[in-house]
């Protein structure tokens, strides 16, 4: 097979980010012809504004996971980054409408030490992410059930505000997750953090040796994900009007990897997208809309969310990935045999 | 390289850089355990902290299968509380149903196995996706069955196994089934490692591909891990439904106690490294620390704080030594597409 | 490995550093200047031998605490064999402003969850409920949002059902009290009759709030059952479900301080989370360095894993707290122990339906609907296990259904 030839081949077949998106399409479009059947509009305002509220939460945690995976890591501790920075801003906040900055820095400090924290248990003690976070996960819960017991703290009304309006028919959190999403798209496509975070998902050792500072990589790629939980964790306590520790239970941690891996990023790192998250985060989020308007079985989404991300994930393996995703400075081997596993 | 560890043999585990770690942590807390508690020390207490501890030794064991191999399962939790709620549906007290129930629940986990397995190694979807989707499956599914919440009850007969015991030979306590079964696993696994299967398992895990160059079939390799941790979770969700019968939240986040057990007995995620007993010492370990948390009296709130604390130590702790070894400690040897993790060694 | 020729070991030290820092703030309580109105924490659950005074705390509000325990001794306004429709000391309010006599209503119902067998016996009894209406007419949609205890799902799933502007009614149960609060004041004002029952929201904005007696005098039942039924310097085990769940935070913080006034010796109160392998690995260890005369726990679930811990230690039964759900009682029965089951009665879920009609109809309701809470003592036992005796086992006698059509087909094939 000469090279040439897969060349071509390959120009002809599409990303996985767009893929992602025609999916995203064909279940607007399913959606439409079912909700239309039981009589309902599913591009009604309300409808809209619901798919984008029930999209922006995971889709902001999910981008930070998104850094994270690309760098070949894992983030299994933003469930509970979320919930600590959401106490942290209302706490903080404690109902007075001049410390909201406080608070936002406040709860996004908190995060941003934690990503820290996360990263350098990584890369320092040399221990496996999933075992890392997992731990410095438990070790936040701990602390969260001890020191607050459920909800605490007060957001003062006109930041609660911030949780419930809308512009049109966008919701402030989407405008905030959807530039979230621009700015993590910048930043991979156009920034030296970012093409370093693909270099050294791809293959840390080659990325090391082309002198790309992989632990300070790492590093950057937990701060950002603890911080997008941290911006995450603010709105979910304007939305509350609290801070809340049992947000921890809402699996954001598994959620937010479905939706990446449902966007085309590969799990073991070096390829993929944050708009491809965005996608998948949306298409989960059209399928609670229109569970919820369909009135369907809420378990049934759980059984449909496991097939849909065994089936994308497989689609994506089966299919040549687009190369054009990749930023590997220095592509892997593609052998005589031409696998791109 | 071969010929010391066949002069060691059994004693290789215990070389430093292998999981002597595991085994260490594991004698100081029983010592500490002791220490506070004499009466723990009697036959009754061990017995009774068998029987709490033998559905997660289980579970280690299939997990570890996988692992060795250089996979994740996750689905274990979700698959042990499916099958807990399963058999409390379908028996609904009655006796007569134990045994046909127990043969379902076997043919059940080994069907989720081989899905597991054919859908990581024919579909190529990582396994830590693939059991996180079967995961959210079988969660999904098994509340549509029941309706939210489990019903039913389990029968006495079933519950035998992980509750029940026979009088000892020696002494005037009960030797608990769950005893039993935990030895045969352990017995059993072992000897399974060491026949070819098994140290394909552990080649396959280090390097699928110098193993694929040398003849090995890897997806039947993988397939019968995941057969086995398929396997294996029905047997922890017999000794666990035994134990304390049917409770609302039977089986949640299992999946990571058990890889935590197992990490912890020096088992490396993404494979290649770690045997069955150290997978076991790391089983034993964790559950003493939950009986050393209750002895000290740690608020209950605090606990998983010093859980993952030394979690992240024990882990920390057993990747130093080979960071003195010559061997490569690098991703590149991680196989590529399989598990998204920066070696530790 | 030292690829770059710089030493290990300051890698390591900053790594130990790093966790050191994060165990040290997650063990210091210096967190950013705390001037909400949460004051101050309790210490650590620990043994709490008269360490709790008459003062307010987070979950400890005196008032409360002493109205309910006295409302359990009120007789209540309403049909004595309709338990779901009593009311204890209603103040009634008017509500003209949402009468509708049309039929065809469309009834929407936002739920906390189905994750326990509660909550899925009284959904069961609730839809049944609904039925009836349906067979008059009254109602012809009745749209149920499951929120699976998200408290942000369930925020998304009320602002769609009022946007839908669809709803003549809406029935809500909290997945949290706090942070459901902003939302249904918004549906509130959005005009629709708002019910909430359960666990009930920080605000007085709705229609009615529908609620037995409460946690304090739930805990209550329980804990002055064990001080009556205990010498003093006997030693009770408290077993407790998670932090944070303010009904439960209640029923402790009632039994605490009746445990503190009664010379019982608390051995510690631990959260098991509801999971049987715990309860009985939590109660076999305790069992091992002592006695334990008797278990107060703050909701049923699991209860009967805590006495089989006793028998597989061969220890005598303590005397026992469970609640009604039917493999408890069945134990009960079978084991003779002393013991009362508490009840958070679940035929409240009939009476938000109810309440609808009501207030559709124009009649006045209460402010807030107190329904009775009346424990299963060992006098009432037999009365209620053989008007169930066909139940699963992870039922509650006190559903309220038994004049409802599909009784009792629905409840038991559940």
């Amino acid at each position: 097979m000469s090279t040439a030839w897969s060349v071509t081949r390959r120009r002809h077949r599409l990303g996985s980010t767009e893929v992602v998106y025609l999916a995203l399409l064909g279940l607007l479009a399913l959606s439409a012809v079912l909700v239309a059947a039981s009589g309902g509009n599913l591009f009604s305002q309300a409808n809209l504004v619901d798919m984008l509220t029930r999209s922006s939460l995971l889709g902001m945690v999910a981008v930070g996971q998104t850094f994270v995976i690309l760098s070949g890591s894992l983030d299994l501790s933003v469930g509970y980054v979320v919930a600590w920075s959401s106490l942290v801003a209302a706490t903080t906040m404690a109902g007075d409408p001049a410390r909201v900055p406080l608070g936002i820095a406040a709860a996004l400090g908190v995060a941003a030490l934690v990503g820290l924290a996360n990263g350098t248990v990584i890369t320092r003690l040399r221990v496996s992410p999933f075992i890392a976070t997992l731990g410095v996960g438990l070790i936040i819960k701990g602390y969260l059930d001890t020191q607050y017991k459920g909800p605490a703290g007060e957001v003062p009304a006109s930041f609660q505000a911030f949780g419930y309006s809308r512009i049109g028919p966008l919701p402030v959190s989407a405008i905030v997750m959807l530039a979230l999403v621009a700015a993590g798209a910048v930043v991979l496509a156009r920034t030296r953090l970012g093409h370093h975070m693909f270099a050294v998902g791809g293959s840390q050792d080659v990325a090391r040796l082309s002198g790309i500072r992989t632990h300070r990589t790492v590093i950057s790629a937990h701060v950002l994900s603890a911080l997008m939980a941290g911006v995450a964790g603010v709105l979910i306590a304007s939305r509350f009007g609290t801070g809340s520790a049992l947000v921890y239970t809402a699996g954001y941690d598994l959620n937010s990897i479905a939706a990446v891996v449902l966007g085309g990023t590969l799990l073991a790192g070096g390829r993929g997208s944050v708009i491809g998250t965005a996608g998948g985060v949306l298409i989960l989020g059209v399928i609670d809309t229109v569970f919820n308007i369909l009135q369907v079985d809420p378990f049934f989404k759980d059984v449909l969310r496991g097939v849909i991300i065994i089936v994308a994930v497989a689609v994506y393996a089966r299919r040549q990935i687009d190369p054009s995703s990749r930023r590997t400075r220095f592509p892997a081997g593609r052998t005589a045999g031409g696998e791109a596993r | 390289m071969t010929r010391p560890v066949r002069r060691l043999g059994a004693l290789h585990p215990l070389t430093p850089g292998g999981h002597w770690a595991a085994y260490l942590i594991l004698v100081l807390i029983f010592v500490a355990v002791f220490w506070l508690n004499p009466s723990f020390a009697e036959p009754a207490s061990l017995m009774a902290f068998v029987k709490k501890a033998a559905p997660l030794v289980v579970l280690a064991v299939g997990q570890y299968f996988v692992i060795v191999n250089g996979e994740f399962d996750l689905s274990v939790g979700s698959l042990v509380g499916a099958q807990v709620v399963i058999a409390a549906k379908m028996l609904n007290g009655e006796e007569s149903r134990t045994w046909p129930v127990l043969a379902f629940m076997i043919v059940f986990g080994l069907l989720i196995g081989l899905v597991n397995g054919l859908v990581t190694t024919v579909l190529r979807v990582p396994s830590f996706i693939t059991t996180i989707g079967m995961m959210f499956v079988l969660y999904g599914a098994i509340r549509l069955w029941t309706g939210g919440a489990p019903t039913g009850a389990l029968s006495v007969a079933f519950r035998q196994v992980g509750r029940g015991g026979f009088a000892s030979p020696v002494g005037q306590f009960q030797i608990p089934w769950a005893l039993v079964v935990v030895v045969v696993v352990a017995v059993l696994a072992v000897s399974l490692m060491r026949r070819p299967f098994g140290r394909t398992l552990v080649a396959t895990g280090d390097n699928p591909r110098a193993a694929e160059f040398s003849g090995v079939h890897h997806a039947w390799v993988t397939t019968r891990a995941f057969l086995l941790s398929g396997f294996l979770a029905t047997v922890a969700a017999v000794l666990i439904g035994g134990y304390a019968g049917v409770t609302a939240q039977v089986g949640a986040g299992l999946e990571f106690t058990a890889i935590t057990a197992v990490v912890l007995g020096g088992v490396v995620l993404g494979g290649g490294r770690g045997t069955v007993p150290a997978a076991i010492a790391g089983a034993l370990t964790l559950e003493a620390l939950f009986t050393l948390f209750n002895q000290l009296s740690v608020p209950s709130t605090l606990r998983p704080t010093v859980q993952g604390a030394i979690i992240i130590a024990a882990v920390a702790f057993a990747a130093l030594p080979r960071r003195h070894r010559s061997r490569p400690v690098s991703g590149a040897v991680a196989p590529e597409g399989r598990e998204p993790l920066p070696a530790a060694g | 490995m030292s690829l770059n020729g710089r030493s290990t070991y300051p890698r390591i030290t900053r790594g130990v550093m790093a966790i050191a820092a994060l165990s040290l703030m997650a063990a210091c309580t210096t967190d950013a200047p705390d001037e909400s109105d949460q004051p101050a924490d309790e210490p650590a659950p620990a043994a709490t031998e008269g360490a709790v005074a008459d003062t307010d705390s987070e979950w400890f509000v005196l008032a409360d605490y002493e109205r309910q325990l006295a409302q359990r001794d009120v007789t209540p306004e309403g049909p004595a064999d309709q338990p779901w429709l009593q009311m204890i000391e209603p103040e009634l309010v008017d509500m003209s402003e949402f009468a509708d006599a049309a039929p065809g209503k469309t009834l929407c119902f936002a739920n906390a969850s189905v994750s326990n067998p509660w909550r899925v016996t009284g959904f069961i009894t609730m839809q049944e409920q609904v039925k009836v209406l349906q067979d008059e007419g009254l109602i012809t949609d009745f749209r149920v949002s499951d929120a699976a205890d998200d408290d942000n799902q369930q925020i998304s799933d009320i602002q769609a059902f009022v946007a839908s502007g669809e709803c003549d009614a809406l029935i809500v149960s909290p997945v949290t009290t706090a942070t459901l609060t902003p939302v249904v004041e918004s549906a509130c004002e959005a005009g629709l009759p708002v019910i909430v029952f359960d666990r009930g929201v920080n605000t007085d904005c709705m229609a009615t709030f529908i609620h037995p007696i409460g946690g304090y005098a739930y805990g209550a039942d329980g804990a002055e059952f064990l001080r009556d039924n205990l010498e003093p310097g006997s030693t009770v085990l408290a077993l407790r479900i998670s932090p944070g769940v303010d009904v439960l935070e209640n029923r402790w913080a009632a039994a605490e301080k009746i445990f503190a006034e009664s010379g019982l010796e608390v051995l510690g109160n631990e959260f098991t989370g509801g999971d049987g392998a715990t309860i009985k690995d939590i109660v076999t260890q305790y069992l091992q360095r002592g006695d334990v005369d008797g278990i107060w726990m703050d909701a049923g679930d699991g209860s009967v894993a805590a006495l089989e811990a006793f028998e597989d230690a061969g220890k005598p039964y303590p005397v026992m707290v469970g609640e009604d759900e039917m493999s408890f009682l069945r134990k009960w029965d079978e084991t003779a122990i002393t013991a009362i089951a508490p009840v958070y009665s679940n035929f409240q879920w009939r009476t938000p339906i109810l309440a609808a009609q009501k207030i559709w109809a124009g009649e006045e309701v209460p402010s807030e609907w107190v329904l009775p809470q009346q424990p299963i003592t060992a006098d009432d036992l037999k009365a209620f296990l053989e008007a169930n005796a066909e139940m699963p086992s992870l039922h509650y006698a006190k559903f309220g259904g038994e004049e409802l059509p599909g009784y009792p087909d629905v409840w038991m094939n559940r």
